[in-house]
């Protein structure tokens, strides 16, 4: 399906852009090369041979597509907006997002959804594409109307901040997906396993003295839904994977032919629940941070595809509301704009995953999950590109963000790797 | 005085390198600064056996004392302790105060780190609560009980008390029974007398027993036989309150007791007993076992006067003790 079907942005002008002699990685085509790359009104209309020395560390790549963004509109327009989120998108080296639904109204019906693709083609920096909501006011109890959900965008659908909890209606969701024609994905946690849970069960949670929110409480769902999905024989994407345990459902599932995807984030690729030691609500997240060997299995997973895309979970939260005690502070963090430095930093640089898979799970990867058409490099596809500059070396301060919010995991690190210009759609959006 | 050795330049300084010290977990401490902190409180015990109990250590400092939390032994030791010391205390509990208007704990400490304490000790149900108070205020901050984390004065006392009773902790054996789960006073234990040298088991129903709890350096047990090895069975109070509705951790307060209480049948001739307080009589432990000579119960309070004490001395002093305790002993 093509990326306009789903994607709404502010249509405006579409430039014509050159990127001479530089280093073009693109993982949907397999180049990796020396090129010039011409752009004509918003489209990639040449690829010629570099005409001289390549800048060093400068990688042109496909921009990113992030499956999984909190725009917090409507509703808490104080945290983010449409501009504000999409511009944080933008210099994140993004040329796509999904926004979630769990806003305040939901979007559960075709008015919410229609007002917000419409705020977006007058404001989004970036085209944002929007998930909604699988129950009414994602209250676990009766379906949305997805058909016209759907023919009113929307690109898939989920409760997403909290899960399905009756098997049955996620059985009836996927079901009723084949004719609305978009995947359903899921946050898994049982809530009587999770119940008064802060962070990862674990030695960290029994020494601080912190609720424990386990593995089993995702994976026992992660279990459940793809047995469901395996029924049924329907997409479902799980969100946010944390723990070892849940990708040895998805990887016994996916080799038994079950048509699954998942997601993880750039925060459960590089931390482990260790860092809660710090107390700082700006590692709180759900799911939580969980052990090394959970770490582990993600870094494994995403690198042998079996999790196909990094999502960044991007949660702002007001300043008041995350200062504050650990247990009283919302879950949540930002990553729109450091995902990529976080995940150069921790995965790329060590050489834990090649710079050409880690590009691949930013942009192809979570494109194909909803039916986008991937991002790529090539003559006459629209111009959806990302400048990095790999050797840049950036200290993350409170002060250098797009976003209306800071509760970023990353604050006071030092990081390398840097997005130096985006283009979304044909446009250039963002220039460091 | 005449065994006072001379002291080297190094042991001038304060154990800490922070320009501002502060008492938030056993887990900050180091054997050297419990083994301080236990030879001071015994000096003021002393002390506190003449006629004249006020000692001027501590005039003009300000110490505030911020509960949030219930409290009659820990907010009533640290008052008397604080006044022992000549200390200007104020005292803050968050009923009837702005907390009820729905002020953040943010905002309650900027207004009372605006007078500029010496000393805030602080309460709370929250965890971290006191590293709040030290992040913003420029107080030394003392932690008396922070959610499920730490109660770190609690296990000082308990140390001072074994010391005091048992002629030390090194090589001990201690059994921790009961609700380990919710308890900070577990916590802050386990670690400082695994620190001082102690053997410690856990004992409680399984539910009630933080899985992986033996990375801190303690045995588990689900049998309440097994607290006959100890010398020592430290018990914890049953928290009816901290128990989330239907989280089922015991099917009932009766099995409890019936499997888990500690009774005098289930304890050896000899055993000390120790209860943080307040007791469930009748739940956790058997009025028989409080009440008896072994229990040591009584004993715990009245180390928790010296113990904070020497915790509010030691934190607003740079120099070294020995010198400072024989300063005390002069005025005095």
């Amino acid at each position: 399906m093509p990326l306009q079907v789903m994607l709404f942005g502010r249509n405006g002008r579409k430039d014509s852009l050159a990127f001479e002699n530089v280093r073009v990685l693109d993982p949907v085509h397999g180049i990796d090369e020396p090129l010039t790359v011409r752009v004509e009104g918003g489209v990639i209309s040449a690829l010629e041979p570099a005409g001289g020395s390549t800048e060093e560390g400068k990688v042109l790549a496909p921009a990113f597509v992030d499956p999984h963004v909190h725009l917090r509109t409507p509703g808490r327009e104080d945290e983010e907006d449409m501009g504000s989120g999409t511009r944080a998108a933008a210099a994140g080296g993004y040329c796509a997002i999904l926004a979630m639904p769990n806003t305040d109204p939901v979007v559960d019906s075709a008015a919410v959804l229609g007002a917000l693709v419409e705020e977006a083609t007058r404001v989004a920096e970036v085209p944002v594409g929007f998930l909604a909501a699988i129950s009414k006011g994602q209250q676990g109890a009766e379906l949305t109307e997805m058909i016209e959900l759907e023919e009113r965008g929307a690109a898939g659908f989920t409760d997403d901040g909290r899960p399905v909890v009756a098997p049955g209606l996620v059985r009836r969701a996927l079901q009723y997906s084949a004719a609305a024609g978009r995947p359903i994905a899921v946050h898994c946690e049982e809530p009587t396993l999770s119940r008064g849970g802060h962070v990862h069960e674990g030695l960290v949670s029994a020494e601080i003295g912190f609720g424990g929110y386990p593995s089993v409480a995702e994976s026992v769902m992660v279990g459940r839904d793809l047995a469901l999905a395996a029924y049924e024989e329907r997409p479902l994407h799980l969100l946010h994977l944390s723990a070892r345990e849940s990708v040895e459902e998805l990887r016994r599932a996916l080799e038994a032919g079950v048509p699954a995807t998942a997601e993880a984030t750039p925060h459960h690729l590089c931390l482990t629940d260790e860092a809660v030691r710090s107390l700082d609500p700006n590692v709180k997240m759900n799911p939580p941070l969980r052990a090394e060997e959970d770490r582990k299995a993600l870094v494994e997973a995403l690198r042998d595809g079996t999790i196909g895309a990094v999502a960044t979970d991007h949660a702002p939260h007001a300043r008041h509301e995350k200062e504050v005690p650990f247990e009283e502070a919302p879950f949540g963090v930002t990553g729109l704009e450091t995902a990529f430095s976080a995940l150069y930093t921790q995965l790329v640089e060590p050489g834990v995953v090649p710079l050409v898979t880690l590009l691949e799970r930013l942009s192809a990867g979570p494109a194909r999950i909803y039916g986008l058409e991937p991002p790529t490099i090539a003559v006459g596809a629209p111009a959806n590109l990302v400048l990095l500059d790999l050797e840049a070396v950036w200290h993350v301060d409170e002060g250098g963000f797009k976003s209306k919010s800071a509760n970023s995991w990353l604050l006071g690190s030092q990081l390398r790797g840097r997005v130096l210009q985006t283009v979304a759609a044909g446009k250039l959006v963002y220039s460091a | 005085m005449a065994d006072v050795r001379p002291l080297l330049r190094s042991e001038l300084l304060p154990p800490k390198t922070s320009a501002r010290r502060h008492l938030i977990s056993i887990a900050d401490l180091a054997r050297e600064d419990v083994e301080r902190l236990l030879a001071l409180s015994r000096t003021f015990a002393r002390s506190l056996e003449r006629d004249v109990k006020k000692l001027p250590t501590l005039r003009g400092r300000t110490v505030v004392n911020l509960f949030f939390e219930a409290s009659t032994r820990t907010s009533s030791s640290f008052e008397l302790a604080a006044k022992r010391l000549s200390a200007d205390v104020m005292s803050v509990k968050s009923s009837g105060s702005a907390v009820e208007k729905g002020e953040s704990l943010k905002d309650t400490l900027l207004t009372i780190g605006a007078y500029d304490p010496d000393v805030i000790v602080i309460r709370h149900a929250q965890i971290g609560a006191p590293h709040f108070a030290a992040r913003f205020t420029d107080a030394h901050v003392v932690n008396a009980g922070d959610g499920k984390h730490q109660h770190p004065t609690q296990a000082l006392l308990d140390l001072y008390t074994l010391d005091e009773e048992l002629g030390g902790v090194d090589g001990l054996h201690v059994a921790i029974v009961g609700d380990v789960l919710h308890s900070r006073v577990a916590r802050s234990n386990v670690q400082a007398l695994v620190l001082m040298g102690a053997r410690v088991t856990l004992v409680g129903p399984p539910p009630l027993i933080p899985r992986g709890i033996e990375a801190m350096g303690c045995q588990v047990s689900y049998d309440i036989r097994d607290i006959k090895e100890a010398d020592v069975v430290y018990v914890l109070r049953m928290q009816r309150e901290r128990m989330v509705e239907g989280a089922n951790y015991v099917p009932s307060l009766r099995e409890y007791t019936a499997r888990w209480g500690v009774t005098p049948e289930r304890l050896r001739p000899g055993q000390r007993v120790m209860h943080p307080g307040p007791m469930n009589r009748g739940v956790e432990i058997d009025p028989a076992v409080a009440d008896a000579a072994e229990s040591l119960v009584e004993r715990q309070v009245r180390s928790g006067l010296v113990v904070r004490m020497a915790v509010l001395y030691d934190l607003l002093t740079q120099g070294p003790v020995e010198v400072k305790v024989a300063e005390i002993e002069e005025v005095a």
